[in-house]
């Protein structure tokens, strides 16, 4: 169960979150997308192998959304950052033996 | 320790309080305690812990836990136990014990009491750390516990420190990311009947650490060779426990088979309480180290390079040791020495279980002879055997076994509880697999209740000696690799994983303020989410379909009140509430007026209906917004969702109140006189007070908001009152209501009331691909305004040909309720070529209707729209009802009675 450091809260266990996918993913404007890109919008994220920006919502604490970079192979957490906010980079790659610990 | 009498497959035996059980059993001369799971071969004691692969046992007393190995329970006065053939049974009662779980953050957390987490547990004190310190044994120190060694009293300070907290019977399931475990501590199981009453059996620790120290410590293994599963054949460390700490007194003459100076070092043990050692065999050239010294001077024969190729037992001995077979690895020459126990000892397994939890590979040691883990960080540290410090001269060889031909290796066991053999393996390794994953799928082996702590070394090792694929070519464990171990590292029982969460408390229970007024009109009740609603009210002697007929029949001719409390309310505020409720609904709310309702739909980006609802404006900038019961959460987190992360100019509050406000539906044609009665504020007729009307009034002087919304398509008034007077009200409309004999009605009558108007439930008339139009409500959809989901209408898949369409459907038999999820196909149509008939959709609600006197019932049908008149086959069972689809409005088209 990864440890989750909500911005308004501090660190709190997984199961008090929801996952909301990745963040970042700007909603186009409706009426000047095309069909495909629209379509691109509602389904297609980009699901890297390493350090990913997604988005959470403490919903069993204070119910506000925020970001945070995870890493899907080490699950490494990140620097968590409001939404509207500057994005953090993303941390160095480490790839050593347990760094999921 | 106190004498205490215990049983075991019915007989009566001694032992002493707190030894292990295994202990006892063995001085009571049970060697053989139980025959293998699939061949059938008489099996006793191997091992001194969670390893044990033979001695399982079941519980008779107590909880009656099956599948415990008896090298881990400790006995006290009256536990009974059973033997197991391999496969336990569940108990037949049910398990009143208690089980609770606690959460723990502490700077370090050692796992392990031996010497070196002990030690560890004392540096990380130095630098100020709190520490608890967690160990499955009953009692601190690890290999000194079994050797009867007390504790150094630098190690028990270490103990009695005040910023340390051990705990005993304490073991670590699992290890997960940022350093978080799980473990479980048996409080009580070694108590017995002396156990306090309230004290929870298990607790389950959920256990945060900033850094964690794993000393697990390591197994002993066997080695491989003919007939190695005979009673009498044991670990050389569980042997010599047995004998020189716990009195067993059953082995005259032993053989001990080693790889390592540990074989030395139990030997002498055994000799020095009175077992006579016929010689120690040891696969290595050479051994030089103290112990080696000291056997030879206590007289103990030593051959090297000889190890145990083959055993034997005698007519007579249960199939117990009585002679064992040695080969020199040299010479092949073999020779036979009588013996009633093989100590073997083919070196120590560590413990990397919790390491590769998260995904650290263990390495290959040659000089070790095992996989170790040697890890060093500020979150992360790895000591004792797991790191390779064996706080002694082992000095291993990597050896697992000798060559064994075809026929031997089919009595060469690797895992015992499996009764998988090296002949198992060979067919795997021959049969092309080559790696260790789908040789434990292919061999079984590693899968059994100890999850391969005995045989996931030898497995590697006899792999080695297989080579891959061939007999001849060797390979090194290295490459091999280990296999990866998931938690729980030992078996738990499922209930102590629940803990207290059990039965009542398996999930909170939701109840309207009126829900023992329905207990005592003998509602029957169904389960609406975490909700309790009434489902109908039988009359004494009345089926559910009687009862449901009559509650219809009432709330469609006189007068009928439901429960509505359960709907999902949300209060929405802010001078932008307005505008944010046009871009999550399909239609318009910015123009509704004051103090009127507006049925609206929402939908997701994908343009799929999500949730639907009447909300109310309150105010200005107040509005009331209803979801269904059982979706009011999903809809309050989507608005929140877009609030926060898309719309944050958007001044609006949404706040949950739906356990604020009771709902009570009052519904039929004689509603108005009965409310009217009640009611002085305000005017009720027709005129004064119009369909989706929402008006202040006082009853009691309770205030109340009313507000004309039908879900039945009847006459109906929706009384909004605070969760608190609900019950009075409800009392108040019931009494009141005696004249017009006015009946309650459930979510059964509901469902037919609003089936009949073509009133959708989402979730139960969708399937997640409607979109508005699919569900013939184009008339909700706004060409005006953006809204969520609006883009997506364009799409061409959401308006080809072949989608699901909501419509009516009426069966060919009036009486025949054909029932939900029912598919449909076409008439007459044949089945294509591969024997299917294919579906055209499927019923998604399904009634009587006493007031159309017929059954009907709603669809999903591809196309279903522009099909209408269309007979549909619906094949059940083996018979098929015929069907025509209809409009899904199936009463009151015109809507004269919701807006008389």
């Amino acid at each position: 169960m990864i440890y989750i450091p909500c911005p308004y809260c501090g660190l709190r266990n997984e199961t008090e979150f929801h996952y909301g996918a990745e963040a970042g993913v700007a909603y186009p404007d409706p009426n000047s997308v095309t069909d495909s890109e629209w379509t691109k919008y509602l389904h297609i994220r980009s699901n890297p192998k390493g350090w990913h920006a997604e988005r959470w919502v403490h919903f069993a604490g204070c119910g506000r959304w925020f970001n945070l970079w995870r890493n899907t192979i080490t699950h490494e957490i990140g620097p968590a950052y409001l939404p509207f906010t500057p994005q953090p980079t993303s941390p160095a790659n480490n790839n050593q033996e347990g760094s999921r610990s | 320790m106190s004498e205490i009498t215990f049983s075991f497959d019915d007989k009566l035996y001694q032992g002493r309080k707190g030894e292990p059980m295994a202990a006892a059993l063995l001085r009571n001369g049970l060697l053989c305690i139980t025959n293998s799971t699939y061949h059938g071969r008489p099996r006793g004691v191997v091992g001194l812990g969670v390893e044990e692969p033979n001695a399982i046992v079941q519980l008779v007393s107590g909880t009656q836990e099956s599948m415990l190995p008896a090298t881990t329970i400790e006995l006290y006065d009256g536990l009974a136990a059973r033997s197991l053939t391999g496969i336990g049974s569940l108990p037949e009662i049910r398990d009143e014990a208690r089980y609770d779980k606690t959460n723990r953050y502490v700077d370090t957390l050692v796992i392990g009491a031996g010497l070196a987490g002990i030690t560890a547990a004392g540096e990380h004190l130095k630098s100020g750390h709190e520490v608890l310190l967690i160990d499955d044994q009953p009692g601190p120190g690890g290999h000194l516990r079994h050797l009867g060694i007390e504790l150094p009293s630098s190690l028990r300070d270490v103990l009695a420190h005040k910023n340390l907290v051990y705990l005993c019977r304490c073991t670590a399931l699992g290890l997960y990311d940022q350093n978080y475990v799980v473990a479980i501590e048996r409080r009580s199981d070694h108590l017995g009947n002396a156990a306090p009453d309230k004290r929870a059996r298990i607790r389950v620790w959920h256990i945060r650490a900033d850094k964690i120290v794993l000393a697990p410590g390591a197994f002993q293994r066997s080695l491989i060779f003919a007939n190695n599963d005979r009673p009498g054949i044991m670990l050389s460390h569980a042997a010599a426990t047995y004998v020189a700490k716990h009195g067993v007194r059953i082995f005259k003459r032993a053989v001990v088979s080693t790889v390592d100076n540990q074989g030395y070092r139990d030997a002498i043990r055994l000799h020095e309480n009175g077992v006579e050692i016929q010689g120690i065999y040891d696969a290595r050239a050479t051994a030089i180290e103290p112990s080696v010294d000291a056997a030879r001077k206590a007289g103990i024969p030593i051959h090297f390079r000889t190890t145990v190729l083959d055993t034997s037992s005698e007519p007579g001995s249960e199939g117990a040791l009585r002679n064992v077979t040695i080969q020199h690895l040299d010479t092949k020459e073999t020779f036979s020495v009588p013996a009633d126990l093989l100590a073997v000892s083919g070196g120590w397994t560590p413990i990397v279980d919790l390491a590769t939890h998260i995904g650290i590979k263990p390495q290959w040691s040659e000089e070790h002879a095992a996989f170790l883990v040697k890890h060093s960080s500020t979150r992360l540290q790895t000591v004792g055997m797991l790191s390779g410090d064996f706080g002694g001269n082992d000095d291993p060889t990597v050896f697992f076994g000798p060559m064994l031909d075809s026929e031997k290796s089919r009595d060469a066991y690797i895992d015992l509880q499996r009764d998988a053999t090296l002949y198992d393996l060979h067919r795997a390794v021959v049969a092309g697999l080559n790696s260790i994953e789908h040789i434990k799928r292919y061999t079984t082996i590693g899968t059994a209740h100890d999850q391969g702590k005995t045989s996931g070394m030898l497995t590697i090792g006899a792999l080695c000696q297989l080579g891959d694929g061939t007999l001849n070519k060797k390979v090194s464990p290295a490459d091999v690799g280990t296999l990866s171990f998931r938690p729980p590292y030992v078996p738990i029982p499922f209930v102590a994983l629940a803990g207290r969460e059990r039965g009542q408390l398996s999930d909170p229970i939701r109840l309207t303020p009126i829900h023992q007024w329905h207990v005592e009109a003998g509602g029957v009740f169904e389960d609406v989410g975490q909700w309790k609603r009434p489902w109908y009210f039988p009359k004494p002697g009345e089926t559910m379909d009687e009862a449901v007929r009559r509650e219809c029949f009432v709330a469609r001719n006189g007068v009928a009140m439901m429960d509505a409390s359960t709907l999902g309310k949300i209060d929405i505020q802010g001078p932008d509430a307005a505008v944010f409720l046009d871009r999550i609904y399909t239609n318009v709310f910015s123009s509704l007026p004051v103090g009127q309702c507006r049925y609206g739909l929402m939908c997701k980006t994908d343009g799929i209906a999500f949730d639907d609802g009447v909300t109310t404006r309150l105010g200005e900038n107040h509005f009331l917004m209803t979801t269904t019961t059982g979706g009011a959460a999903r809809v309050l987190a989507w608005l929140e969702e877009w609030l926060q992360t898309e719309w944050p100019d958007l001044k609006v509050y949404c706040t949950s109140v739906t356990e604020h406000v009771s709902t009570i539906a009052l519904v039929g044609p004689k509603s108005r006189q009965l409310l009217q009665a009640l009611i002085k504020d305000i005017d009720l007729s027709k005129d004064a007070f119009p369909f989706m009307h929402s008006r202040q009034a006082s009853i009691d002087n309770i205030p109340v908001r009313i507000a004309r919304i039908s879900f039945s398509g009847e006459l109906a008034f929706e009384i909004n009152v605070d969760w608190g007077y609900a019950r009075h009200l409800w009392e108040r409309l019931w009494n009141l209501g005696q004249p017009y004999n006015i009946t309650a009605y459930g979510t059964e009558t509901m469902h037919v009331l609003r089936a009949e108007k073509g009133y959708i439930i989402v979730g139960q008339d969708t399937d997640g691909t409607q979109t508005p139009y699919d569900l013939n409500m184009s008339w909700i959809v706004s060409k005006k305004k953006e809204f969520l989901g609006k883009r997506s209408f364009q799409l061409p898949y959401l308006k080809s040909a072949g989608r699901l369409q909501l419509v009516g459907l009426l069966p060919e038999k009036q009486d025949e309720v054909i029932p939900e999820g029912a598919y449909l196909t076409v008439l007459n149509e044949r089945p294509n070529n591969q024997g299917k008939t294919p579906h055209v959709g499927y019923v998604t609600s399904s009634y009587y209707s006493p007031a159309i006197g017929r059954a009907f019932a709603l669809a999903l049908i591809e196309d279903g729209l522009s099909r209408m008149g269309e007979i549909l086959a619906v094949p059940i069972g083996k018979k098929i009802l015929n069907a025509t689809i209809c409009d899904s409005v199936f009463i009151d088209k015109e809507n004269t009675r919701r807006d008389s």
